[in-house]
């Protein structure tokens, strides 16, 4: 099936077809047509929109809903997510499969709220307190908002982890060709079950980083608390050894797969000597400079990222000595350019933009000729 | 005479590998608890479909010692998890057992929309008149005039009543007991428990540690005394009426027991509408 969609939109099938059936969410530009939306089409198959009074709420509402049973989703943009992240750390620390749009406006505060900006990598990363791991992806396209919507939803359930699909307002607002594949077609990951009798359920004991999960009404009387807690569930709230396990345990199994998780699209990369690293929208105008600077005989790629995070080390670090040159291209004031330069232990270039408008590919091109004759 | 058992007929409800509980000895909440386990007892609830969420504070600590699917979340967030948990799967029987503070200040909104909303679920408050867990600071049910760590020469804030706000957001069931009404108070939860749509129950109860020793009742028992000389016992009284005060009549009893359609009903009448 083909259809014209807009990124929100297509965010919206997408988690439909992932098998969302809870959205609760509160508006915010330039995410509330995914709300609107999900209005529109949980009743036609059964699911519950709910539409909170604030943020904190709707967070809460989520991780309830998948204890619930549901795959659950809620979409904001930044001043939401900065009131998301006390439930956001809830969800990593209960190990809670959900799904967290952020559709990015320019920043700080209020900011520019119909407009485009990219400064909330950090705190999708960073933004909840203690020492946790969290998923994030990063579309370019509408087709990717609704493939991506899905990935989200199988990441979550597959590690138990709030996942936030990092989408931007250019993405959000701009209309293109989605195709919708046949449902038989659609990769779909449930959470996994436990296989024991309630009395032999250690309900967060994980054989491979993930412990399987029931969920309230099924049997199992599971305590769940943000309180660190043992493999029993049962708060440990004075025991470092406890914690120390818990902590590791919610990192590793995020850090430990970061391979597993890694979505880099590669443009023109084979015989670089120059990388574009960049994500979301600003992504397609760097893949226009790219072409424009192979057409003039410059050896320059693009390094797209689909998984923000975890952060790509491994990659960065094997294709440091290759690759010469770094240039990263965002809509903020380097916050990927950080981790870029963290990998590759060499000074990397940044072409910020602090929000409101995505580059254009004459400037990218600019900057590429700039860096790569070394002027 | 010793008397002697392996196991409480109420252990069942209870995860007995957690107790001893952290409350101290004095407080009301064993007693609040004690009422609910009874409650269970009584009314016929399937356990394995009965989920209790609480937020942050020592009432929040309930979630924890009961033996059902139990969510210990963030301070005053369990009304909005037990929203969710509650329209996910509409077979559970929600119960949000909470703190003044969690419910009210932190919490506040959530509980005003829920009601408003009216979502299916039994939301127990047990109002210390203060903020127990983190050492005894004012919190919005802490009456004119006393004293707590942060408003050490007396408090100049009015305090919520409860009820009132219970009732004004929607409520279909309200009613409000002290710890000293234990029979009543198991009564109420019955009921409230069998009620369809949003039913609130406070629960005036004693914190010596906290509250009680800086208001002149600083034992468990100096506060039951007091409940048993000030209490008044009046049903269907229009709770706007119920205001408390330091040294004033508390009002207890059954202020509103109403029936109106809850959330999940009129969105189901709505989905086969549109089917
Ligand atoms: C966001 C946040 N702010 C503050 C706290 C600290 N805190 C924990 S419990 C509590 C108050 C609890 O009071 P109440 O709900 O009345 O419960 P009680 O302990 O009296 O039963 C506070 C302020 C917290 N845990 N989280
Ligand atoms: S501090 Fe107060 S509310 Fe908390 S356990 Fe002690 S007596 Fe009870
Ligand atoms: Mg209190």
């Amino acid at each position: 099936m083909i259809k014209f969609y807009s990124g929100n939109i297509a965010c919206a099938e997408g988690a439909i077809a992932a098998g969302c059936r809870f959205f609760a969410g509160y508006p915010i530009t330039p995410s509330t047509e995914i709300a609107e939306h999900m209005a529109l089409r949980l009743p036609q198959v059964g699911g519950i929109f709910i539409q909170m009074e604030d943020e904190l709420a709707s967070m809460a509402a989520i991780l309830g809903a998948s204890w619930g049973g549901m795959k659950a989703m809620t979409a904001t943009s930044g001043p939401g997510l900065s009131l998301m992240q006390e439930n956001i750390g809830l969800g990593a620390m209960t190990e809670t499969p959900c799904v967290v749009v952020d559709v990015q406006r320019a920043g700080p505060s209020t900011g520019m709220p119909t407009l485009i900006g990219q400064a909330d990598v950090m705190q999708a990363r960073w933004g909840s307190h203690g020492d946790y791991e969290i998923i994030a992806l990063s579309p370019s396209s509408p087709q990717e908002c609704f493939d991506l919507t899905i990935k989200s939803f199988n990441l979550a359930e597959e590690y138990r982890v709030p996942v936030i699909l990092l989408m931007d307002e250019s993405v959000s607002h701009m209309s293109e060709k989605v195709i919708i594949p046949p449902k038989e077609k659609i990769k779909i990951v449930e959470r996994k079950k436990p296989k024991v009798k309630p009395s032999e359920y250690l309900p967060f004991k994980a054989d491979d980083y993930v412990p399987p999960m029931a969920c309230a009404g099924e049997g199992y009387a599971v305590h769940v608390t943000g309180l660190t807690h043992d493999e029993k569930g049962y708060p440990q709230a004075t025991s470092p050894e406890v914690q120390e396990k818990l902590v590791r345990r919610l990192c590793d199994k995020i850090r430990k797969n970061e391979r597993k998780l890694r979505d880099i699209e590669e443009f023109e990369m084979e015989d670089a000597k120059l990388a574009i690293v960049s994500f979301g929208t600003t992504a397609r105008s760097c893949k226009a400079a790219v072409k424009r600077a192979r057409k003039r005989g410059y050896k320059v790629g693009l390094i797209r990222l689909r998984t923000i995070w975890p952060f790509a080390d491994e990659y960065f670090e094997k294709i440091a000595n290759e690759i010469k040159q770094f240039v990263v291209v965002e809509v903020n004031y380097g916050q990927i350019k950080l981790e870029v330069e963290r990998c590759v232990g060499k000074k990397v270039h940044l072409l910020p933009k602090m929000g409101g408008e995505i580059h254009k590919p004459e400037e990218i091109y600019k900057k590429i000729k700039e860096v790569y004759n070394g002027n | 005479m010793e008397i002697e058992a392996e196991t409480h007929p109420l252990d069942k409800y209870l995860r007995t590998d957690r107790i001893p509980h952290i409350w101290c000895p004095g407080c009301g909440l064993g007693t609040v608890l004690n009422c609910f386990l009874h409650a269970l007892e009584e009314s016929d609830i399937d356990l394995k479909n009965l989920a209790i969420v609480s937020g942050i504070g020592c009432t929040g600590r309930v979630a924890g010692y009961l033996n059902v699917d139990s969510y210990h979340t963030t301070h005053g967030r369990a009304i909005p998890f037990a929203t969710g948990l509650k329209l996910a799967n509409p077979k559970l029987k929600v119960v949000v057992f909470s703190g003044d503070g969690d419910l009210f200040a932190i919490g506040g909104n959530h509980f005003i929309h829920a009601a408003r909303r009216n979502i299916d679920m039994t939301v127990i408050c047990v109002n210390n008149y203060n903020y127990g867990m983190t050492g005894g600071q004012l919190g919005p049910t802490t009456p004119l005039e006393a004293k707590t760590t942060t408003s050490p020469y007396g408090n100049v804030e009015h305090p919520f009543n409860l009820c009132h706000v219970a009732a004004a957001s929607g409520a279909v069931y309200v009613a409000r007991w002290t710890a000293l009404h234990v029979r009543r108070l198991k009564e109420s939860m019955k009921e409230a428990l069998n009620k369809k749509g949003f039913t609130f129950i406070e629960v005036i109860a004693s914190c010596p540690t906290t509250y009680g020793r800086r208001n002149k009742m600083p034992t468990g028992l100096d506060t039951m005394r007091y409940y048993k000389e000030k209490s008044v016992i009046k049903h269907g009284i229009d709770p706007s009426e119920a205001d408390i005060e330091i040294g004033g009549d508390i009002i207890v009893g059954k202020f509103v027991d109403i029936e109106k359609p809850t959330f999940d009903e009129i969105l189901k009448k709505l989905e086969e509408k549109i089917k």
